[in-house]
């Protein structure tokens, strides 16, 4: 391919995004139909991305990069070799089926713009994920993903079942978004490398560094939340309130894949260690009986597929962390394989929930003849779930039991494996028999076959599955032998038969997994019933934990309020003068920076002493003052005074704007208390005066300390000396202050005057709202500080 | 407050203290004086004409409510900050003009824009919260 080409790849896959601009205007303008255009963008995507299938087949990696946020060396790059191009293929191609099938599926919603657009959005992100090679512009797009995905689940959001689902899953996938940026600024600060491509090339250079363990952890955590494995596994089948394509599309085929795609993807620089072969296979097999076990136990049909999925997710985990070639081999097959059944499968649910009016599995029967298209799709995915041949989930199986089998023989990965194979084979069985067989059911909607937007999508993914297997040498060839090669790290050569040429140790455990699973199928009721008697038994669950969780931060957060903001003025007036005698006292007696009192008695004239008397007088008057009203003036008085020695002592400016700051403190106050209704005298205990006095004694005394031990210190001119040099000379003003205001600090000075508009705006709102409280409940008592609540006399 | 002298200067005093706000904020540059204490001067003006004749009166004089000059000062402050970009240099720098008055020369610049919007900002907040305390509560 032209070198070109993957240069218009940077742009072409932002097209999602554009296209989710676009969604709600054109479903305004022709209704659902808009779904047939929209899939249009994935669908070039799709054909973009086939374009490459060659060059990556050959071994070829294409690469191309823009700087983005140059400052800290973030570039918008991408990275396409084996493992990103299927998934990128999976993405667009799913994705334009999804969006057809969304068309159909939402046909008639008031909202259906707003859904087009979230999920174009989401596949925009999704797609960005995959090829990202810049290791921040990769969390991103990840975040992003948590995000769509949010608004995804919660799109039915008058329902409080969503609500919760949606934000459990951003809580939990969010919050392990962070522990892998964590885990990628751990790793860029240890090895120096900020994009994927420098990762994979350091070779052994992360296993060696100090930082390999915190680095490790971060990465599975961020990874583990995001494919859903035990026990952050919670979400993903409460994600199933979300409408479902989202489920078909962003919680099977895509976005859960997106923590084994990082697994995978670092695989090469990460894997191979004791810990990673030891941890990866504990949770990977755990999610997947625990997955499968879960399947059983319920009856919703996307309930069902959505434990199998997180079984699945499992399954992808352990293959991972075993690492061998062949392990390797069949979580690559298994993925692709899982991408078309399990899409299928979701879609095929939402078809027949779409036409019957019902999810229960319970309910259902006999629908093979009213929907003959929408079961032979599920049919065929059925096939390919249960690991039955000629479906490339035959494929896949058969390489994953012989990855295991090689190694380690009989283990418990293996038995692990057997076990939920089994478990899976029975599932699938179940879900293409009760609903598509047996005796037709009343169902709360007359079941007819769904229009072709319905079974477009199930069907095409359905018969990949099939054609991938029927030309397995192509499948191998194009897809299977370069993904599996970019996670493993080295080439590798595979060569794949659909039928098995000699008789070894996967076909003796496919033989033993289809015959006890269709044992299971025989008991199934039993099975089902002894299943969720144990989970019942069990009755706690990570679900559960999550409310817990959730609640017990609640509970923190308005205890912490309670504490921090009772309502009570007093409180909040005595913890801000407690605080800032606290800070300015606490230094000094810490630091022992205690002014030295070298105190010369001031050369003042004689009206200087009168001013200060006055200040003195009024002070002691504001003390003993019989009502507030008189304290509030009499302290207007001690404030004029300062001003004036302001002026005395040549500061003009200073003294104008104290004096004016005087005169409106004592209007404002005066209001402010004609609004309380405190009794106009003070009835403060002996006690708490006390404590008042101790606290205002402390915070004067400590401004006073300050500013003795600040005016101790050499004077440093040269700042002064810079304003009054440059002042007139080039800001063309003599007053000095009046130009740092204006000129020299002006944008200080555009801050504040910001903040006092918003001040100003939130005491308006305060006032209203305190007004408008009063009129609705009038008996409620407006202050409550211990002080007499009896009518004050109002001074109209 | 209703005593007859009080009622009487009020307006006359207001209108007088409104005067020297101006003035102040005008001389504020090379004088004591400048676009804040300006605004406090104009706000305690607003002030005295508010307690002798109540607030009916004063919300018409100034037309506008207040919080909406003091939004106005804060986007003359930024304009006269952005007016800098024109002339190619950066945010808030002072950019100066001297246009010919009546035979003398008067020195116009983004910063006297500046401290207009200072004092806009400072009357409308003071006088945001003085009128509306000052207002009866709706009961």
């Amino acid at each position: 391919m032209p070198p070109s080409a993957i240069d218009g790849t940077l742009l072409f896959a932002l097209a999602p995004f554009v296209a989710a601009a676009l969604g709600p205007w054109l479903t305004g303008l022709i209704g659902s139909r808009a779904g047939w255009i929209l899939a249009i963008v994935p669908a070039l995507l799709f054909a973009h991305f086939t374009t490459m299938i060659p060059a990556v087949a050959h071994g070829d990696v294409l690469a191309a990069s823009v700087p983005w946020v140059s400052a800290f060396g973030v570039d918008y790059s991408i990275r396409v070799d084996g493992l990103s191009l299927v998934f990128a293929l999976l993405i667009t191609g799913i994705g334009a089926l999804i969006v057809i099938y969304a068309g159909g599926y939402l046909k008639g919603h008031a909202h259906q713009g707003r859904f087009f657009s979230f999920i174009l959005m989401f596949m925009g992100a999704m797609l960005g994920l995959v090829l990202a090679d810049d290791l921040i512009s990769l969390f991103i797009f990840w975040e992003l993903t948590s995000i769509t995905s949010f608004l995804l689940i919660g799109f039915d959001h008058t329902r409080a079942a969503a609500r919760r689902a949606a934000l459990q899953a951003l809580v939990i996938t969010g919050g392990g978004g962070l522990a892998l940026l964590a885990g990628f600024l751990v790793l860029m600060s240890a090895t120096g490398a900020s994009s994927m491509s420098e990762v994979l090339a350091l070779g052994d250079a992360v296993r060696d560094s100090g930082l390999y363990v915190p680095i490790l952890i971060l990465v599975l955590a961020g990874a583990f939340s995001k494919s859903a494995q035990v026990p952050l596994h919670s979400w993903l089948p409460n994600a199933m309130e979300a409408p479902t394509p989202v489920s078909a599309y962003l919680h099977s085929a895509t976005m859960v894949k997106a923590g084994v795609y990082l697994l995978m993807r670092m695989n090469p620089a990460l894997g191979d260690t004791a810990l990673w072969t030891t941890i990866l296979p504990i949770f990977g097999g755990a999610t997947f009986l625990v997955g499968m076990i879960l399947a059983v136990k319920n009856t919703d049909l996307k309930q069902i597929l959505a434990y199998t999925t997180v079984a699945s997710l499992g399954l992808l985990v352990m293959l991972t962390g075993i690492g061998t070639k062949l392990a390797i081999e069949g979580a690559v097959l298994y993925l692709i394989a899982h991408a078309l059944f399990k899409g299928g499968l979701f879609m095929v649910a939402g078809t027949i929930d779409h036409e019957t009016g019902t999810r229960e599995i319970t309910g259902l029967g006999g629908l093979r003849r009213a929907m003959p298209v929408t079961f032979a799709a599920a049919a065929l995915a059925c096939l390919s779930m249960a690991g039955l041949p000629p479906m490339i989930g035959f494929v896949a199986k058969e390489v994953l039991y012989d990855g295991v089998w090689q190694a380690g023989g009989l283990s418990i990965a293996l038995l692990v494996g057997l076990v939920g194979n089994t478990l899976m084979f029975a599932v699938a069985a179940i879900l293409i028999i009760k609903p598509f067989f047996g005796r037709k059911t009343e169902t709360p909607k007359h079941a007819h076959e769904g229009p072709p937007s319905l079974w477009l999508g199930p069907l095409t993914l359905s018969v990949l599955a099939l054609a991938s297997a029927l030309l397995l040498h192509d499948t191998t060839h194009y897809f299977v032998v370069p993904m599996a090669s970019a996670v493993y790290g080295a080439p590798l050569s595979i060569d794949l038969h659909l039928i098995p040429t000699k008789i070894s140790a996967p076909v003796v455990l496919t033989v033993i997994t289809i015959a006890s699973g269709i044992g299971l199928v025989m008991v199934f009721s039993a099975l089902r019933a002894a299943f969720a008697g144990l989970v019942n038994g069990i009755g706690w669950g990570p679900d559960r934990g999550f409310d817990q969780v959730l609640r017990s931060l609640v509970f923190l957060a308005s205890g912490l309020s309670d504490i921090l903001q009772p309502g009570r003025m007093k409180g909040y007036v005595m913890i801000t003068f407690v605080v800032t005698a606290a800070t300015l006292l606490i230094p000094m007696w810490v630091f022992g920076e205690w002014p030295r009192f070298t105190f010369t008695w001031p050369d003042a004239p004689f009206y200087f002493w009168v001013v200060f008397a006055i200040a003195a007088v009024s002070l002691w008057a504001v003390l003993v003052s019989a009502t507030r009203l008189i304290a509030i003036v009499t302290l207007g008085i001690q404030g004029t005074m300062v001003a004036i020695i302001f002026m005395l002592y040549g500061a003009p400016d200073l003294s104008f704007t104290q004096f004016m700051v005087e005169v409106l403190s004592v209007i404002i106050l005066a209001l402010v208390m004609t609004r309380l209704n405190l009794s106009p005298s003070d009835h403060r205990s002996w006690g708490t005066r006390l404590r008042d006095g101790t606290v205002a004694i402390a915070c004067g005394a400590g401004f006073a300390l300050l500013l003795i031990a600040v005016v101790e210190q050499p004077f440093d001119p040269r700042l002064s000396d810079f304003f009054a040099e440059y002042s007139r000379v080039i800001a063309h003003g003599r007053n000095i202050v009046n130009v740092i205001i204006v000129d020299f600090r002006a944008l200080d000075t555009l801050g504040e005057i910001s903040v006092v508009m918003t001040a100003g705006l939130a005491i308006l709102a305060l006032i209203r709202l305190r007004s408008r409280h009063r009129r609705f409940d009038p008996t409620r008592p407006d202050l409550d500080d211990g002080e007499s609540l009896k009518e004050a006399a109002r001074d109209a | 407050m209703n005593t007859i002298i009080f009622r009487t200067i009020a307006p006359f005093l207001a209108a007088l203290a409104g005067l020297f706000s101006v003035f102040v904020l005008l001389r504020g540059h090379n004088e004591p004086g400048g676009g804040f204490i300006g605004g406090l001067i104009a706000a305690s003006a607003l002030a005295i004409y508010g307690i002798a004749w109540g607030v009916a009166p004063v919300r018409r004089a100034i037309v506008v409510h207040p919080i909406t000059l003091a939004g106005f000062g804060v986007f003359l402050a930024s304009v006269s900050g952005f007016l800098s970009f024109f002339a190619g240099s950066a945010f808030l720098r002072g950019l100066w003009i001297s246009v010919p008055f009546f035979g003398t020369e008067l020195d116009l610049s983004s910063v006297l824009l500046f401290d207009i919007g200072v004092y806009f900002t400072v009357v409308g907040t003071i006088s945001t919260i003085g009128l509306t305390l000052e207002e009866p509560e709706v009961d």
